[in-house]
């Protein structure tokens, strides 16, 4: 019978089935960072184990370093004890660590693609949702918490039942200006922020296939905003092409090998789904969100919604909660809403791509005034890469701000953070209330080229008449 | 089977509702208290910039101090993996969530905790919100092995899924110990798999 990637690499990394019912699953990777982890490594010394295979396990930190100066001690003396405890522990328990230090730090779903740390047929835990990011590469990757980075450290294994699958096709070719980020908010907006709840993602179709991988990334990123905790697409020569020459990645022979075992655990055709939904990819258009949820969006042509036209209660009150915290007023455009502070970066768009598609758009503008807007790589060899084409000159002309790599304002753990009420066209990933570190804090999802349009236009505006 | 403790048949309590869809965990503990190395004390800042914006919120009303049983609506615990949201809820005194849906993670991470999560209809979520705001003194049960709650009249079909509630019923959620008890075939089936190999 044909089979999929995520039967095939479900199978072959099955341990054993538990009394529960549920699967004992092998992890072949696991990602740490500084704030799921802490707790973790202490419930290990308290229980007295080891890590069971350190050489499978890989730390950064991302969440609470600073990105204006990365100096030790932190300014923050809370930062700077995380760093401690994170230092120490992948210290004692033998797990190598990409610190400040190592030229290789950043945010964790930035890092493992590319330095071929995260490969196809993997199975990847790390204790944070956005895990799902690493399934670009055809790999089952999720997230966890901190009783099951426990469980990962002392067994390399998880008890897990095994998800239903849903195929998500996107036909067809997408307009100019229209983006990864605009695909996967698009499919948000249309199977809502639970519609993945049991499901993993599998994404294909042609505008999928003809995706470079880090708009494979940016996609597979946001799986868990729709509720799907795994998102994934089939191994094929883009992933190739992009892991040959990794740090990580086989070489030699081995690459051979390699290729040949990722090719066979694609998915076969007649295999079977549980679900398959499919999106036009001409109906897509540059999307921002408006409410406080990452299915609460629009077009950039489109109005915020009406509660009256609400068919059920609860959707009216959800509605009427998103405008009221967010100021605006039913039927009003979204285009042309003012914005105070502009960020692009985090691990859905802080690559490299990302950085140049914003920096096309600010190269011989200028920031409006008033507007703070700050460019904040995904990680320390995206920074590098940035600088040697000269990015970070076309954005400091612009007048943005290029910071270190860190996760930053994605959600303000360290200084980066929204003050009051203000406003921000923010590449990341949630916009949730109180997301950016203020909690009357206000922000609006969009993809880095739109976020750069709406920094120069000091409101939101559309990036395709920009281009 | 498990230690005794930790067996989650039943639990009785009074209920807390919690009106609202797709309450993330970013609002159960806003992201300032993960800069913390241990979980203790963090119940103490569950829902702070909620409770802050909205005074009569229901976790500061007087009518549900020690109530230990959640009633939520739908998607509760979306968005960041945090298990800090369960510990938050759980160092205030919530011993078991009754709700529309849960994120997955979430679920996840309060089965880790012991916390019983189970879902029901809407229409029976409603009506257990509004029966526990009329009558915040009663007290009412989450079965966990029969998949039922309770509460005043009437007896409420639930819903988990079998390899949670088996944790819980057995007492065997702490699932550290469970998956040492593979032993060995943890690294045969680790050295079977190719990239662990080297290809
Ligand atoms: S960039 Fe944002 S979403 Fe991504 S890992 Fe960091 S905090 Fe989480």
């Amino acid at each position: 019978m044909p089979e999929t990637l995520l039967d095939k690499v479900w199978r072959a990394h099955t341990v054993r089935t538990l009394p529960s019912g549920q699967t004992q699953l092998f992890i072949g990777l696991h990602l740490v960072h500084e704030v799921t982890s802490p707790q973790a490594f202490q419930m290990l010394r308290d229980a007295g184990l080891t890590v069971r295979m350190p050489s499978r396990t890989f730390a950064t930190a991302d969440h609470i370093v600073p990105t204006a100066s990365q100096a030790r001690p932190f300014k923050d003396p809370m930062a700077e004890e995380m760093m401690v405890h994170l230092t120490r522990n992948t210290k004692d328990f033998g797990v190598p660590f990409f610190d400040l230090a190592s030229g290789r730090q950043g945010i964790v779903h930035v890092i493992g693609p590319e330095l071929g740390l995260t490969q196809p047929g993997m199975t990847i835990a790390c204790g944070d949702s956005h895990t799902s990011t690493h399934g670009a590469l055809g790999a089952l990757a999720f997230g966890i918490g901190t009783s099951q980075v426990r469980d990962v450290l002392a067994t390399q294994t998880l008890a897990l039942a095994k998800p239903k699958l849903r195929r998500i096709e996107v036909t067809g070719a997408l307009g100019k200006g229209v983006s990864a980020k605009d695909v996967i908010l698009t499919i948000i907006q249309r199977l809502g922020v639970n519609g993945g709840v049991g499901y993993a993602y599998e994404y294909g179709g042609p505008v999928i296939d003809r995706m470079t991988m880090e708009e494979r990334l940016t996609v597979c990123n946001m799986s868990i905003e729709g509720a799907a905790r795994i998102g994934y697409v089939n191994p094929d020569r883009t992933t190739f092409e992009y892991l040959k020459g990794r740090p990580y990645a086989p070489s030699g022979a081995a690459w051979d090998r390699a290729v040949a075992w990722w090719t066979s655990l694609a998915s076969e055709p007649g295999a079977r789904y549980d679900d398959v939904w499919q999106l036009a990819g001409e109906s897509i258009v540059p999307v921002v969100t408006w409410g406080i949820n990452p299915g609460q969006s629009i077009g950039v042509d489109g109005r915020i919604p009406d509660p009256a036209s609400a068919k059920t209660d609860l959707e009216r009150q959800a509605l009427e909660e998103a405008i009221d915290f967010m100021s605006f007023k039913p039927g009003q455009p979204i285009a042309g809403t003012k914005i105070d502070v502009a960020f692009i970066g985090s691990c859905t768009n802080g690559r490299l791509s990302d950085l140049r598609a914003a920096a096309q758009i600010a190269k011989g503008r200028k920031v409006a005034r008033g507007v703070r807007a700050l460019v904040v790589p995904g990680s320390q060899q995206v920074a590098r890469a940035a600088e040697a084409e000269g990015l970070h000159e076309v954005f400091r002309e612009a007048g943005f701000e290029w910071r270190g790599a860190g996760c930053s304002m994605c959600l303000g753990m360290n200084e980066d953070q929204l003050r009051g009420r203000e406003i921000s066209a923010s590449s990341s990933n949630r916009n949730f209330k109180g997301r950016q570190g203020s909690p009357t804090g206000r922000t609006l999802l969009m993809s880095p080229q739109m976020v750069a349009a709406a920094a120069v236009a000091g409101a939101v505006v559309d990036v395709r008449e920009m281009l | 089977m498990g230690d005794n403790a930790y067996v989650r048949k039943q639990i009785a309590g009074r209920f807390l509702p919690l009106p609202g869809n797709d309450i993330d965990t970013d609002r159960i503990i806003p992201a300032r208290y993960l800069k913390v190395v241990t979980f203790a004390g963090i119940g103490e800042h569950v829902f702070e910039d909620d409770r802050e914006q909205n005074r009569h919120h229901p976790f500061d009303d007087p009518r549900f101090q020690g109530a230990s049983i959640l009633v939520v609506g739908l998607n509760f615990g979306c968005g960041s993996s945090r298990e800090h949201a369960p510990q938050a809820l759980k160092g205030w005194g919530i011993r078991a969530i009754v709700g529309g849906s849960f994120a997955e993670i979430f679920f996840g991470n309060c089965i880790s905790l012991g916390i019983p999560c189970l879902t029901a209809d809407m229409a029976d979520i409603e009506w257990l919100m509004a029966e526990a705001a009329r009558s915040p003194k009663t007290e009412g049960v989450v079965d966990v092995e029969a998949r039922l709650v309770r509460f005043g009249e009437r007896t409420i079909t639930a819903g988990i899924p079998d390899g949670a509630r088996s944790q819980l019923v057995e007492g065997t959620w702490d699932a550290t110990g469970v998956l040492l008890q593979a032993g060995d075939q943890i690294e045969r089936v680790g050295s079977s798999l190719p990239y662990v190999r080297g290809f």
